[in-house]
């Protein structure tokens, strides 16, 4: 009886601890030092929130670059990867359809979440004639603006170098604009 | 591979090799109650939850004692995950609104999380609450990693002791691992991971309408505080589906280092808190040593294959399941250290990686989750190991097997034995046995080699309390939860009771003076026979399913032959 009592008791004052003050601290603190991250870095464009820095959205249009295809449709609120073996049929006849619609690097394949928002450079510079075509801007324009928006490895030498799709569109949008 | 994945390499090794001693000399003295820096802050807080919960620091327990205070305080935890899961809708911070979950579903994430492993049958942001959670799942992250702590501390004070039954006080293990050790460094952790992007907030989803003029429903909540626990914990549960692979649970590489640091920062340190405890600091180096090794052989071969592409790999690099902003190697060092670590969390779908790479995973699982391990239950794990190789050692040398003074005998050797191959026997038969249930059969993704693998990975990730899995599997129908919430828990509890009965019977024993004939463990000829050991056992015991799943599936590969 004295086992148990003070097993919930203990169990109670530390679920208070870790799972009320704890989150609570944190909360309060990176929303003081954070708060764009605490948030979900949301981008609003003309006034609307067009969506998250952090997840992919999907771009279809020749006016876009596209980004990574995605296992979850691009659903933000489930998010999932193919889950595919490299020796599956299936993927590999995914992999081929992509390829014959001109694709190539890791735009061949699914991302771990479906919700990847970068892209190599590589696969962006892949799609830069389409894109100056349709927007009726030169190749040059649409070529440095890719130039600008790639991310280097963090510190200079964590993770890869990417680029942000929707970043990137955001910025073709505004050039187009000027 | 080029020079920046070398570096990334070396980096998180050498912090992780600088960090180890300095938290595992901190986590002696914060265990053992000696003051430190930290105390005056700390001890405050461990005294109110004495007294708020009426326990007396100073009693001792036994084994027995022990062992019950351990049970009833995970039998506490068990009940409430389980019943705030089956009545979630009735809790308050559930703004998407979402149901009640299943009995089958609720008991084996109760289970899960109680064991540490974290498996997980549903997806996160489209089951749970905020408050499932930040409450009831985060909790048990804590109270899980430091059970650990607790029966390993009792294996270490088996060792100490001179004949005597005093064996520490539980409540007092898990207020200082919570109080002294998982608190503290979570919250550093977590602040660090927000300044990266990770969410902490208690919205509901947010809409939002895209460029191209479509919907989109983005999830949001409490994320940051939960991430840090679930990689220092070792317990691995994502807040979201696709747990460390989503943007929102690890947003930068820089976020990334962080997690993967943390995954084998406590059970690295606790190696050398062992050695620091016992006055022998070279015994502590010794098993870091042999974890070390296994850990780089295992790393070595997942990125052999990873960067050998191949007509099957779509790319130069095989991409498939990994995120742009990891690249492989940092996927693989990941898939490694996750799975010897015994955490499961993912930053790329293990199912998609090269056979050999998916293979290495399900081994180090395999070797009984100790390369390092879950907090706490890794190195007692490992010292089950240890108790295995001295006794093999004496038998070669024809000497009476010790360790640490203590002599090794037949209820030893029968616990070890017991604690090495109960998951294993979890493991196969469960496999089997799912092999020919055609209810089970159906959950798979994937024909051939692969199919297989994907129900071996599950119980091995379950038996082993990992909670990483090849993911195509459907594990949520009533007959799959059920079962693996079964594995779980023999898994976790089949392990800690022959630890539990080891400890008592060695602490018992005499410490004999060390004598020229005593057989050294604290040199590297030991190390090797460790290693030898469970390689063998764990080779022994799996070679014949390994080779019907990864093995025959890289044959495959080679060849370009798909299914």
């Amino acid at each position: 009886m004295k086992l148990i009592r003070q097993s919930l008791m203990i169990f109670v004052v530390l679920t208070v601890m870790v799972c009320g003050v704890y989150p609570m601290a944190v909360m309060g603190i990176s929303k003081i030092l954070f708060p764009y991250q605490a948030q979900g870095e949301m981008i609003s464009y003309k006034g609307n929130l067009v969506g998250s820095e952090l997840i992919a959205q999907e771009f279809t249009s020749d006016k876009y670059f596209w980004g990574r295809p995605s296992a979850a449709g691009y659903n933000a609120s489930a998010s999932s990867g193919s889950n595919y073996s490299l020796t599956n049929t299936d993927f590999q006849k995914a992999v081929k359809e992509r390829k014959d619609k001109g694709l190539d690097f890791d735009l061949l394949t699914t991302s771990g979440s479906g919700l990847d928002p970068h892209m190599s450079p590589q696969a962006a510079f892949l799609q830069v004639k389409r894109v100056a075509m349709a927007r009726g801007l030169s190749e040059e324009v649409v070529t440095s603006l890719v130039t600008k928006n790639i991310e280097q490895r963090q510190l200079g030498f964590l993770g890869e170098e990417r680029v942000n799709v929707l970043k990137l569109n955001l910025a073709l949008e505004n050039a187009v604009h000027e | 591979m080029n020079g920046f994945d070398v570096i990334q390499i070396l980096f998180v090794f050498f912090v992780l090799i600088l960090l180890s001693p300095i938290l595992g000399a901190f986590f002696n003295k914060s265990l053992n109650g000696k003051a430190t820096l930290f105390s005056s802050i700390a001890r405050p807080f461990e005294k109110l939850v004495y007294r708020a919960s009426g326990i007396d620091e100073n009693e001792e327990m036994n084994w027995k004692q022990y062992l019950k205070a351990v049970l009833s305080f995970n039998g506490v935890g068990f009940l409430f995950v389980f019943f705030v899961l089956l009545f979630q809708k009735s809790f308050p911070l559930n703004p998407a609104g979402l149901p009640n979950l299943s009995w089958h579903l609720a008991f084996n994430t109760a289970v899960s999380f109680m064991t540490n492993t974290n498996w997980q049958s549903y997806a996160g942001e489209s089951t749970m609450s905020h408050f499932s959670q930040m409450v009831a799942l985060a909790g048990q992250n804590f109270f899980s990693a430091a059970t650990g702590i607790g029966v390993l501390l009792v294996l270490i004070r088996a060792f100490k002791n001179n004949q005597s039954q005093k064996l520490g006080n539980f409540w007092v293990d898990l207020n200082r691992s919570v109080v002294y050790i998982l608190l503290p460094l979570s919250l550093v952790w977590a602040i660090l991971l927000s300044s990266q992007g990770v969410l902490q907030n208690l919205s509901g989803p947010v809409t939002v309408k895209t460029l191209e003029g479509k919907e989109q429903i983005i999830s949001q909540g409490p994320v940051a505080s939960q991430m840090a626990i679930k990689q220092l914990g070792t317990n691995g549960g994502g807040f979201f589906n696709t747990n460390s692979a989503h943007p929102y649970e690890n947003p930068t590489p820089l976020s990334n280092f962080l997690e993967l640091l943390a995954l084998l920062l406590i059970p690295a340190a606790l190696t050398l808190t062992f050695g620091y405890m016992l006055n022998k600091p070279k015994e502590g180096w010794i098993l870091f040593s042999a974890m070390m090794i296994i850990l780089v052989l295992g790393l070595s071969a997942s990125l052999w294959s990873e960067y050998h592409a191949n007509s099957l790999t779509a790319n130069l690099i095989p991409m498939e399941g990994k995120e742009v902003r990891f690249g492989v190697t940092n996927s693989i060092l990941w898939s490694t250290f996750t799975t010897a670590a015994s955490n499961g969390s993912v930053n790329a779908m293990h199912s998609s990686l090269t056979p050999i790479a998916g293979g290495i995973a399900l081994l180090n699982i395999l070797f009984g989750e100790i390369i390092f391990g879950g907090v706490g239950s890794g190195l007692y794990g490992m010292l089950l190991y240890v108790v295995l190789t001295v006794f093999i050692a004496g038998l070669m040398v024809g000497r009476t097997p010790e360790y640490l003074g203590k002599k090794i005998e037949a209820f030893d050797i029968k616990m070890a034995i017991i604690g090495i191959l109960t998951p294993s026997f979890v493991i196969l038969f469960a496999t089997t046995y799912s092999l020919v249930t055609p209810s089970i059969m159906s959950s798979l993704m994937h024909k051939g080699p692969h199919g297989f693998s994907e129900i071996f990975y599950a119980f091995s990730s379950a038996a082993g309390n990992n909670g990483s899995a090849f993911a195509g599997l459907n594990a949520n129908t009533p007959i799959l939860n059920s079962l693996l919430g079964v594995a779980m828990a023999i898994g976790r509890f089949g392990v800690i009771l022959p630890v539990m009965a080891l400890a008592g019977n060695i602490s018992k024993k005499k410490i004999m003076p060390e004598s020229v004939g005593t057989f050294k463990t604290d040199n590297f000829l030991f190390v090797f026979l460790l290693i030898a050991v469970i390689l063998i056992v764990g080779a022994l015991t799996f070679f014949p399913a390994l080779s019907l799943g990864p093995i025959i599936e890289q044959i495959m590969f080679i060849q370009g032959k798909t299914f």
